[in-house]
């Protein structure tokens, strides 16, 4: 009863604060539709390409006017030339197999060769099923003089045919093999798709931690807490109702980003959407109870945004957006004591690879041990107010 | 039960600063005592103690018949904090209804009480105003309605005059008398000399102890004053004199 009074204070005060609410509910999408045309834009438009011992036939088939082509000899380090001469991949060729490296750094450009690579290789089979059809044409017809001539003269002519069958089958296509590295990242970082639930979780966690936070540093500080205490509600039933209250908003924040993702941009995801939600309602209530506790060390609005460097940056680093294989050995185990951290894999595993919900359960479960520490603390820490 | 608050002994220190040194503080059914004392001597601080909200070094308060701090004994305790703490994005009905609510008021009962508690402070007509449109003193008149909500058996009010004018100050009393009628009891600090003289007992406070405690009419024949302002004065300036002699 007591905890549905301050559920139902907080969904009234934040519908009166149209600023919050626009922080809330707008701002996620500005900034998600800005990265969705910064990652898919295509404003580069020309990539430099190394061959080395490529297959002439290939490398013309593969230039087109995006592509600049960089000859090099037969024996090269593909890495240290991209570095040395800082292009943008470099395709090396032994037999039937393609070995190709990228630098991206930039991955548009990486997409700009790999899409050329393709329509070479398809340009290349084609012209080669063309040839085949107009030397087999032109075979036929051959062979059609030679029944003919074999209908007016001599049996002996007959022996020619075979001839020029096994003439033909020389000209077939050749099969590429490829395989694929990448200086930087992996062959994923490059989509909006990697990063959005990525972006999904960060941005429920940072509103909802700046939000609650300053919402119950302005309790304090106006007294309303301490006022709120001099009533009998338990310490408990306030950080619940706070939970509960601003819970509903990174709900409604979740449910509005994803459906924007899904319908705007066309985003495709792989796993369950429920899953997805349950997983930003668990990093809403860790970033919740996190801004309460981190509030009683602020003791005004500008202080608690101070500790954005401190508390939400570090997470924004160790969240994946930055690939975690490529770090230190120490700062991946640094990783394991940010929340975001297991929100965003988690995220990331079902968006992406279409986890279940027992292959997320243990970063839930870890989640959920956030929440119940830092809620703890919370309501022990309000013994200042009233020691009851 | 006799009496209804019974604190005594009463100390406190603060980061190396005594502000209360053995005060004791006595309150019974049906009755107005008045804390008074220049700003700064503690009378906020001993309200809160009593209130359960702040600790004590020494001493202990006990409200009616229950050792403080005590969770389920805040319901009939009506507190009026010195500075108001309203929610400024709500209504002052809303703000009525969500402290009521906290107290256990529900239904028919609340709407009752809203009403009841608006008309005494005379917000009736300001009820759907937001807080951030209301004036200083209908701020204070609205906390003073909501330390009222739950009808409760005392009252605990911190300041509550200030900023409010005269004819409505008059208003104010007149229901606290009528509730000390009903047996219930106030504890009211204050600055106004005037409230003080309406207070059926007082206790001065100040440097940490308390220097007088007695009816009006009682402590003006001790001190041989005509007013409490008078007592006041006189009590400080006899305090600051017994001090610089020792
Ligand atoms: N939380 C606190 N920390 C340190 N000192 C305090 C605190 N609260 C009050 N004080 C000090 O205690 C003294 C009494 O304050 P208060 O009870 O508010 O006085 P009054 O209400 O009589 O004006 C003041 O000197 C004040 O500075
Ligand atoms: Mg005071």
């Amino acid at each position: 009863m007591r905890i549905l009074a301050i559920v139902k204070r907080i969904i009234t005060e934040m519908f009166r604060d149209k600023r919050t609410l626009a922080l809330m509910f707008l701002a996620p999408l500005l900034i998600l539709s800005l990265m969705y045309f910064l990652f898919n834009s295509n404003s580069t438009t020309n990539a430099t390409l190394g061959v080395s011992n490529v297959d002439s036939s290939l490398v013309k088939a593969v230039d087109n006017k995006h592509i600049k082509i960089h000859h090099y000899g037969k024996n090269i380090n593909a890495k240290h030339v991209i570095r040395r001469d800082n292009i943008a991949g470099v395709i090396k060729q032994s037999g039937n197999k393609l070995t190709i490296t990228y630098q991206n750094s930039e991955p548009s450009k990486s997409t700009i060769i790999k899409q050329s690579l393709q329509q070479g290789t398809i340009k290349l089979k084609f012209a080669a099923l063309k040839a085949a059809t107009t030397k087999q044409a032109a075979a036929l017809k051959q062979q059609q003089a030679i029944l003919q001539k074999l209908v007016k003269a001599s049996p002996q002519l007959a022996s020619q045919m075979p001839t020029s069958k096994s003439k033909t089958s020389q000209q077939a296509p050749k099969n590429y093999t490829t395989s694929s590295h990448y200086l930087y990242g992996t062959s994923k970082s490059n989509f909006f798709i990697q990063f959005l639930p990525i972006l999904l979780g960060f941005f429920v966690f940072l509103f909802v931690f700046l939000i609650s936070g300053i919402s119950l540093l302005h309790e304090r500080t106006t007294g309303t807490l301490s006022r709120l205490l001099a009533t009998p509600i338990r310490r408990s039933e306030i950080i619940i109702g706070y939970l509960t209250g601003y819970g509903i908003f990174a709900v409604l924040q979740t449910l509005l980003l994803v459906w924007f993702a899904f319908n705007v941009f066309q985003v495709k995801i792989v796993g369950n959407f429920w899953l997805l939600v349950l997983i930003n309602l668990c990093l809403a209530l860790v970033a919740l109870s996190m801004g309460i506790f981190i509030s009683t060390f602020a003791n005004s609005e500008f202080q608690m945004i101070q500790f954005i460097p401190i508390v939400i940056i570090p997470q924004i680093l160790f969240s994946g957006l930055v690939p975690l294989s490529g770090m230190a050995t120490w700062l991946q185990w640094l990783a394991h004591i940010f929340p975001l951290y297991y929100g965003a894999t988690s995220l990331t595993n079902v968006a992406t690879k279409g986890a279940d919900l027992a292959s997320i359960t243990p970063n839930l479960l870890i989640l959920i041990a956030f929440i119940i520490g830092f809620t703890i603390l919370n309501i022990v820490g309000m013994k200042r107010y009233r020691r009851v | 039960m006799d009496t209804v608050i019974h604190a005594t002994n009463i100390k406190k220190i603060y980061s190396n600063k005594t502000v209360l040194n053995g005060v004791s503080l006595d309150l019974i059914p049906g009755e107005i005592v008045g804390l008074i004392g220049p700003s700064g001597a503690g009378k906020t601080t001993l309200v809160k103690i009593i209130m359960g909200m702040e600790s004590t070094n020494e001493g202990e308060v006990a409200v009616l018949g229950t050792k403080m701090p005590n969770r389920a004994v805040m319901t009939k305790i009506g507190y009026m904090a010195q500075s108001d703490a309203l929610y400024d994005n709500l209504s002052g009905k809303e703000n009525l209804k969500f402290f009521g609510q906290l107290m256990g008021v529900t239904g028919s009962k609340l709407d009752k009480a809203i009403a009841h508690a608006a008309d005494v402070v005379n917000l009736t007509d300001d009820l759907g105003k937001r807080i951030n449109n209301y004036s200083g003193g209908m701020k204070r008149r609205l906390s003073l309605a909501i330390a009222m909500i739950q009808d409760p058996d005392v009252l605990i009010l911190d300041e509550p005059t200030v900023g409010i004018d005269p004819e409505l100050r008059q208003q104010i009393w007149a229901e606290l008398y009528s509730l000390k009628e009903q047996g219930k009891s106030v504890l009211i600090t204050t600055h106004v000399m005037d409230e003080a003289e309406r207070c059926d007992r007082l206790a001065l406070i100040r440097e940490g102890i308390t220097l007088a405690a007695g009816s009006p009419k009682a402590l003006k024949q001790e001190y041989q004053v005509n007013t409490v302002e008078d007592v006041f004065l006189k009590a400080g300036r006899l305090q600051d004199e017994n001090s610089s002699n020792r």
